[in-house]
């Protein structure tokens, strides 16, 4: 067995000026999730510009309009909502503030996250201790206590909801990370690094980070989902985004004394939510496998064998 | 052959991977009576576990599909029966250990229970089971039995906890005792013991034992009939004195002829500059001393060889001089300068002059570095070679030094077979242009064959480079091949040093000589001389 490994099929010319796109091809489900994310951070850049006056201009005859209906144009093909406004325009509308939250707060919670918990994990003891009880305050914390506080005084607005919705998740990457590299830091070719001179620095970055970073990409596209429904639960606190500005989780919390009369208010937004989180997760999927020299054939091989 | 105990006929199995169906075992035959003792032999990737495993039923079936033959146990097609009716012979029949003990014994229950669980899950009444445990502890050399029924595993050596897993084999009196490589893991004296014990107890209890190696020693030591495998098909069989002493198949004369220990020992060249002394070395753990007063001396071009079982401390001496560790008394001279206190920024310039290579290549190369990128590393860290082309020119070089050619450079660790990976690391230490290089059981986890075409590998480039090895092992015979000087450790403690014609032919400590006794000679006539011998004294 140990033979035919060596055995790996030369790459295709056209592997070779697109090898991402083409395992991206390879793979038709993350190749369909990348398309999906592509259109939703589009909506997210021009729709708000192109769709901005629709989405809150008001039609008080087509309040709670069923969705299918194309009487009243095309706008209203997903609905209409409790005052009268076009359900599709709003949902692409949305789609900024959403994804900025939800960006925003992962990619911070990550980054942060990720740094202390290489730091916890590969420095001494003394850091290891300082930045773990750190972790512990802010997860024996009630979350939502913090975010109602912090919001409360500082004011709502998207930045101070990154910030608030980043601290909470932190304690997630940096325990995770710091688990980890206390494995990895023992490997070795860790050591074997240490014997060549390298530095700290260059042992974290080059030799334990991209050991750890698919698992920390798992746990980004998951924490995506939570985030949006976060954000939702401060919003309909009155301390997140306020309406006129909207987003999808709010969509969904203002949509839920409906769900008995008018269903498509919820839904839609909740679908969007699923959608995004479902794509995050195959597409994340794939990069575990595109970015691990391991398992890449899986998606360089030539037949389509279900790998 | 039919009316043998045990027969495996013509058994085919394949496993079917995303890459395509791989032939693990094409048409292997063998089989077994009881009081006998027959080997399987081969090297790693050979398919010499898989009609084990079969016999067992724990091939995992998919990926594995037993395409043809089958398995007599008693007359009875194996392959036939129901799973229940396999299970009814499993453990109770037909027993089997395996190479690490401490994988297979659940940690969360004491040693003396799962022993009983054995043979209560085979439906003997408790009380019964519990006065077989303890006769068996007894019988397999566990000291304090009625202790010893209530510890852990982790509480017992390595050595010990093999022995418990035979005793749990035994329990009910298998007429096989299917062993994978029962001492692969163990260090030479124990593994010396635990042969014994089997071959006791073989020789008690009346079973057949299959007996699993990629060892050409352990085969002389216990075998009575050997079958060696190659590629998943069975290449030669035969008593164990006409395989080894008339190999008929070019494989097996391959692999007699690589066993280590055969070639010319070396003579040590006299007054040659002192590159590393180490003086008075001590590191403690807590309660275990580790290195105690260790001194060493390494000229420029020589090879010296430290050789220990595990526990010795022969690693933490290399780690200690590499400040992997940082010891806790004691000097290390590299070139006049103490290693020992020297500061980062010294170190870094050292760091380039020793390189390491470590057992496991497949650990010690980080598997999401190219070739490339793993061999050019040191020239990052060192800011050397800024070149590019030059680069990509230095990376083909050193690789067709070490055996391997250009076009390897592009690919990972793990499109290589372990031989090839343990080149790439010798490479990587090359890269940096080291006066020493220190090998930490280099050659301990590959193959026979393998081994002997790396150690002659570094043995070439110790004449052509004049680059010096430390050497740590635990395998003697490959120590005798390759060093000027052996030193022998035991306990954190230097035994005996000296040239290794003296190590070899007038070993002067008791601990020297019973580590010879031990090491297993592959010429089994050899072996029994020692055997007597050994039972004379």
């Amino acid at each position: 067995m140990s033979d035919l490994s060596t055995v790996t099929p030369a790459p295709s010319e056209k592997q070779r000026t697109w090898p991402l796109v083409s395992m991206l091809w390879r793979d038709k489900l993350a190749f369909v999730s990348a398309l999906v994310l592509v259109v939703i951070v589009l909506f997210a850049i021009f729709g708000p510009m192109l769709l901005g006056d629709l989405a809150t201009s008001q039609n008080l005859r087509g309040r709670n309009s069923p969705p299918f209906d194309l009487a009243r144009g095309w706008a209203f093909i997903l609905g209409g909502d409790s005052l009268g406004r076009p359900m599709l325009a709003r949902l692409i509308v949305a789609a900024r503030s959403t994804m900025l939250v939800a960006a925003g707060t992962v990619a911070v919670a990550m980054i942060v996250g990720a740094t202390l918990g290489l730091l916890a994990g590969y420095l001494g003891k003394h850091v290891s201790q300082a930045i773990m009880r750190l972790a512990d305050v802010i997860m024996s914390f009630p979350s939502l206590l913090i975010a109602v506080i912090v919001l409360y005084v500082l004011g709502p607005s998207i930045p101070n909801m990154i910030l608030v919705l980043a601290i909470t998740r932190i304690p997630i990457y940096l325990r995770t990370t710091r688990a980890e590299v206390l494995e990895v830091r023992q490997r070795m070719f860790v050591q074997a690094a240490v014997v060549m001179g390298a530095s700290n620095g260059r042992i974290i970055l080059r030799h334990i980070l991209p050991v750890v970073a698919p698992t920390l990409v798992t746990i980004a596209t998951l924490d995506f989902a939570f985030v949006m429904l976060a954000e939702s639960s401060l919003s309909f606190l009155g301390i997140g985004i306020q309406p006129p500005d909207i987003t999808w989780g709010l969509m969904v919390s203002q949509g839920r004394p409906y769900l008995t009369t008018a269903w498509w208010l919820a839904f839609w937004p909740g679908l969007l939510i699923v959608i995004t989180t479902l794509s995050l997760n195959l597409l994340s999927n794939w990069m575990r496998v595109a970015l691990d020299p391991a398992q890449r054939w899986r998606l360089e091989a030539r037949s389509t064998a279900n790998g | 052959m039919a009316d043998a105990l045990l027969s495996v006929q013509n058994l085919s199995v394949d496993f079917h991977t995303v890459r395509g169906t791989v032939h693990a075992v094409r048409n292997v035959s063998w089989s077994i009576n009881r009081g006998e003792t027959l080997a399987v032999l081969g090297e790693s990737g050979s398919g010499k576990s898989v009609s084990a495993s079969a016999v067992m039923n724990i091939l995992d079936i998919p990926p594995a599909q037993i395409v043809g033959g089958e398995i007599l146990f008693e007359g009875k097609n194996l392959l036939a029966m129901s799973n229940e009716q396999r299970r009814a012979i499993n453990g109770k029949r037909i027993a089997m250990i395996f190479q690490d003990p401490l994988s297979h014994l659940n940690p969360v229950y004491p040693v003396g229970w799962q022993i009983s669980e054995m043979m209560t899950a085979h439906g003997r009444p408790a009380d019964e089971a519990r006065a077989r445990t303890l006769e068996l502890l007894g019988r397999v050399g566990i000291p304090e039995p009625e202790n010893a029924v209530r510890k852990y595993p982790h509480q017992f050596s390595g050595g010990q906890r093999q022995r418990l897993m035979i005793a749990m084999a035994l329990a009910l009196k298998p007429d096989i005792l299917i062993a994978d490589e029962p001492t692969t893991a163990l260090d030479v004296t124990i593994q010396a013991d635990v042969l014994a014990l089997l071959k006791e107890l073989q020789a008690e209890t009346g079973m057949g034992l299959v007996l699993i190696t990629h060892d050409l020693g352990v085969v002389a030591e216990i075998a009575d009939r050997v079958v060696v495998m190659s590629n998943g098909e069975i290449v030669e069989q035969g008593s164990v004195r006409d395989v080894y002493h008339a190999p008929q198949h070019p494989y097996t004369q391959k692999l007699i002829a690589a066993a280590p220990g055969k070639g010319d020992i070396r003579i040590l060249a006299p007054d040659l500059p002192v590159l590393l002394e180490a003086r008075k070395l001590c590191k403690v753990y807590g309660r275990f001393t580790a290195l105690q007063d260790v001194s060493i001396t390494l000229a420029r071009g020589q090879s010296l060889a430290v050789v220990g079982e595990s526990g010795s401390g022969k690693s933490t001496l290399a780690r200690s001089i590499l400040r992997l560790e940082e010891a806790d008394s004691g000097e290390a001279f590299w070139k006049g300068q103490d290693l020992l206190k020297m500061s980062h920024r010294e170190l870094l310039g050292v760091r380039r002059q020793i390189q390491m290579v470590f057992q496991d290549p497949t650990q010690s190369l980080n598997p999401r570095m190219s070739v490339y990128q793993l061999i050019s590393e040191g020239w990052d860290i060192h800011n050397l070679v800024p070149d590019r082309a030059q680069r990509q020119q230095r990376v083909r070089e050193l690789l067709e030094q070490v055996g391997l050619s250009a076009e390897h450079a592009t690919r990972y660790p793990h499109q290589f077979s372990g031989g090839q990976r343990q080149r790439i690391a010798i490479a990587r230490a090359l890269a940096l242009e080291p006066e020493l290089i220190i090998c930490d059981e280099a050659v301990s986890a590959l193959d026979v064959s393998i081994q002997a075409q790396v150690i002659a590998l570094l043995d070439d480039l110790r004449q052509r480079l004049g680059i010096s090895f430390l050497f740590i092992a635990h395998d003697l015979g490959v120590v005798r091949d390759f060093a000027d000087t052996v030193i022998v450790m035991k306990s954190g403690e230097i035994v005996e040093r000296g040239p290794t014609e003296q190590i070899f032919s007038a070993p002067s400590h008791p601990y020297t000589q019973r580590l010879l006794a031990a090491a297993l000679d592959p010429d089994p006539d050899v072996q029994a001389k020692r055997r007597i011998a050994l039972a004379q004294a």
